[in-house]
């Protein structure tokens, strides 16, 4: 991180600020489009923040445009943000022309595509279920199998039949189906495969938890420090404090997570993504209870804030892979280290 | 508020350092049995802490006027992750690097670094720090051991306990009472550099329940001390202890003592792990990651001058937590009867964490008092 990343921060917090209200995560909860957050968004450039410059993007390193998701998730934003950086990311990368408006990738959880050439262009078909924000989308990037590897293709809404879903925070994972006819143009070899594409899934999330958790210990702070029981703030209770201490260490697991996310995607090094999303994912869950512990029942209404940090959780610990799937990466890549290098492969990993 | 951790700044300095340290331990290393890896810096050899201190690897940050070698925090660092992974017996010194040394350089007097950090540098001067007391552990500010001012000194009076290593240390850093009169519980405390073997001084072993000698109890019976034995200023025992929080609690001690049975589960588990196994070996891993990271940020900002004393609590808290938690989760990846006496490493290693991990949530500051400081630093009152 650096003085980009000071900047990042800086202005996303700003544009959040302005241009997401209550009504704006209302309107979005029940399934409204929230047009002039997007366009506020877009019109920043913070959704380019990793395309490559060549393709009109920032082309800045995950260290730096990480940053962006974090105050994303502090922010619960309720937009494919992430979604479209990686979209933007991978079609710069792949030579392709990076489509405006907001993008989505697939598969991002079940599901497979696979293509081959046809004449001039390419035929792709497959289903993805769970695909985020595919209803709202202005281009599907979809990674499919073909006979030449893996390639990457920039699809159309019209071209994909739709089923709509949600996860638990209400925001859409839609399952696409598509049989088309595509032109060579917008199909190109990938440059990630099927786990890269995950890796940068899980690496997103990860950011997105880590400020999602920090804005559940910031409102549990204010909500303990003003709620009144037997005559003096709860906060003042060494039970609730050893909570939020408790709390505040999952915090900071959870933004180290991110910082290990970062510098496994610019350096390379794939277990270190899987290690932060292995732990920004318990940071989640054990952040989420707390908080609801602290807050008692105003916490569990629609009415009150926490339950959009808090639902986002639940539902981004299991996105692009759970603790166990990550656990496992990990665990796998230690043992074959063996015990006397394993702190070497600590160390480097 | 929230706690403030800056991404740990690369330093290739250290990192070239890492690779001589590993070499270093390859020739030099003691042939230590996985339990007596365990926990190093329990464990006091001073042959090695002197074959340490010629590398230049004791009192690493200190000025060289006073046998120090003016390195990076960041270069200690790689030393001490370095031996503490390897398990390698640093307990002799540890003291004394980390923490007496500092104090000495921050607090101490020309005459008293001269005398004293050239030695320790060397290897060969090794310190105990006499905090808790009778009736004041975690409360350290109900100490009643008390220096009284008198012709020539100070006379010393009063019980320290559960001091780890004065039964071989010469030197105690002595935290007690110099004012009987002050209201504030925090005022009227000093620090005093005290000679082991002054006159009047008993230490008494405390046996541990694993049957070893670390504790002691030391009996102070008017015991004179000179005037050049003040620590610091007269009256500032408490900020001076608590400036020094964050140094001793954010390394890497505070999360790898029970590196050397992770090592030897891994060892069990062997190449084509269950998923369990591996789901197990992976948390623990991603956890050791993050808090790696986090006790690196803190040496960083340390080292920009700041005190992170709060940062540095949550490390310390975590860093417990795992350790603890990697016997019970070993235990039932692969079962064994723990056994002390048992020729087999991932057995007396097993046997050696369990019995040692109550202690790694009480030393250096107890849970409960960390997570009550952690609450006060978020701004709860």
């Amino acid at each position: 991180m650096s003085e980009t990343s000071d900047l990042l921060r800086a202005t996303a917090e700003r544009l959040f600020a302005d241009h997401l209200h209550k009504e704006t995560h209302e309107a979005a909860e029940a399934g409204t489009w929230p047009a002039a957050l997007w366009a506020a968004v877009e019109e920043s450039g913070l959704a380019g923040a990793m395309t490559p410059e060549a393709a009109g993007g920032a082309g800045l390193e995950a260290s730096d445009a990480l940053v962006v998701l974090n105050v994303a998730g502090h922010a619960r934003l309720p937009l494919p943000l992430a979604e479209t950086m990686i979209a933007g990311h991978l079609l710069g990368r792949a030579g392709l022309k990076v489509a405006a408006g907001p993008l989505t990738i697939a598969p991002a959880a079940g599901g497979a595509f696979a293509a081959r050439r046809q004449g001039a262009g390419w035929w792709i078909e497959g289903e993805a279920a769970r695909v985020p924000w595919a209803r709202h989308a202005a281009g599907l990037v979809l990674l499919a199998d073909s006979p030449d590897g893996p390639v990457l293709a920039l699809v159309n809404p019209d071209q994909v039949s739709l089923r709509p879903g949600t996860n638990l925070a209400s925001e859409p994972r839609d399952t696409i189906t598509i049989a088309a006819t595509l032109d060579a143009g917008v199909v190109a070899p990938s440059p990630v495969d099927a786990a890269g594409l995950r890796r940068l899934g899980a690496a997103m999330r990860t950011a997105q938890i880590a400020g999602a958790v920090r804005f559940l210990l910031d409102l549990t702070i204010d909500y303990v420090n003003t709620r009144v029981q037997f005559g003096k703030p709860i906060g003042r209770f060494q039970a609730i404090q050893h909570m939020l201490a408790v709390m505040a260490e999952h915090s900071a697991a959870a933004e180290a997570a991110l910082g290990l996310a970062a510098d496994g995607l610019d350096a390379g090094r794939p277990v270190l993504v899987a290690a932060a999303k292995a732990r920004a994912g318990e940071a989640a869950g054990q952040a989420a209870a707390i908080a609801h512990q602290a807050h008692g029942a105003i916490g569990f209404t629609r009415e009150y804030d926490l339950h959009r940090a808090s639902r986002r959780l639940w539902a981004w610990r299991d996105e692009f892979g759970n603790e166990a799937e990550w656990q496992r990466v990990v665990g796998r890549a230690a043992v074959a280290a063996g015990a006397d290098d394993l702190w070497t492969f600590l160390t480097a990993a | 508020m929230s706690l403030s951790f800056a991404p740990p700044p690369p330093s290739p300095a250290a990192e070239a350092l890492r690779a001589e340290v590993r070499d270093f331990l390859k020739r030099e290393m003691p042939d230590l049995g996985p339990r007596d890896r365990l926990d190093p810096w329990s464990n006091w050899d001073e042959s090695f802490s002197r074959k340490l201190a010629a590398q230049g690897w004791i009192g690493m940050t200190w000025p060289k006027q006073y046998g120090g070698h003016e390195r990076s925090a960041f270069e200690r660092y790689v030393v001490i992750e370095e031996l503490l992974a390897a398990g390698a017996p640093v307990g002799a010194h540890w003291i004394a690097d980390r923490q007496s040394g500092p104090s000495l350089i921050r607090f101490g007097t020309e005459a008293q670094r001269q005398a004293i950090l050239p030695r320790i540098a060397a290897g060969e001067c090794y310190f105990c720090i006499g905090m808790s007391e009778p009736d004041s552990g975690s409360d350290l500010a109900a100490a009643r051991t008390r220096a009284t001012a008198v012709q020539g000194g100070y006379l010393v009076n009063g019980t320290k306990v559960w001091t780890s290593g004065a039964h071989r240390a010469n030197f105690m850093i002595l935290f007690c009472k110099t004012d009987a009169k002050s209201d504030d519980r925090h005022a009227g405390a000093s620090q005093f550099l005290v000679d082991m073997q002054t006159p009047g001084i008993e230490v008494r072993p405390i046996i541990d329940m694993k049957g070893g000698h670390h504790f002691n109890e030391v009996v102070f019976k008017d015991v004179l001390l000179p005037e050049e034995a003040l620590l610091g200023k007269l009256g500032d025992g408490w900020r001076q202890v608590t400036g020094e929080l964050a140094y001793e609690r954010s390394g890497p001690e505070r999360f790898l003592s029970s590196f050397a049975l992770l090592v030897e589960l891994v060892r069990a588990i062997g190449p084509d792990p269950s998923d369990r196994a591996a789901e197990a070996i992976g948390r623990l891993s991603a956890h050791i990651l993050t808090l790696r990271r986090l006790s690196r940020s803190i040496a960083g900002m340390l080292e920009a001058g700041q005190d992170p004393a709060i940062e540095a609590a949550v490390v310390k808290d975590m860093g417990n937590v795992l350790e603890q938690e990697i016997p019970e989760i070993a235990r039932l990846v692969i079962a064994a009867e723990p056994d002390l006496g048992s020729a087999e490493g991932y057995a007396a290693v097993l046997a050696q964490t369990v019995m040692s991990a109550p202690s790694f949530s009480l030393r250096g500051g107890t849970r409960e008092i960390l997570r009550g400081m952690i609450a006060r630093g978020l701004g709860l009152r």
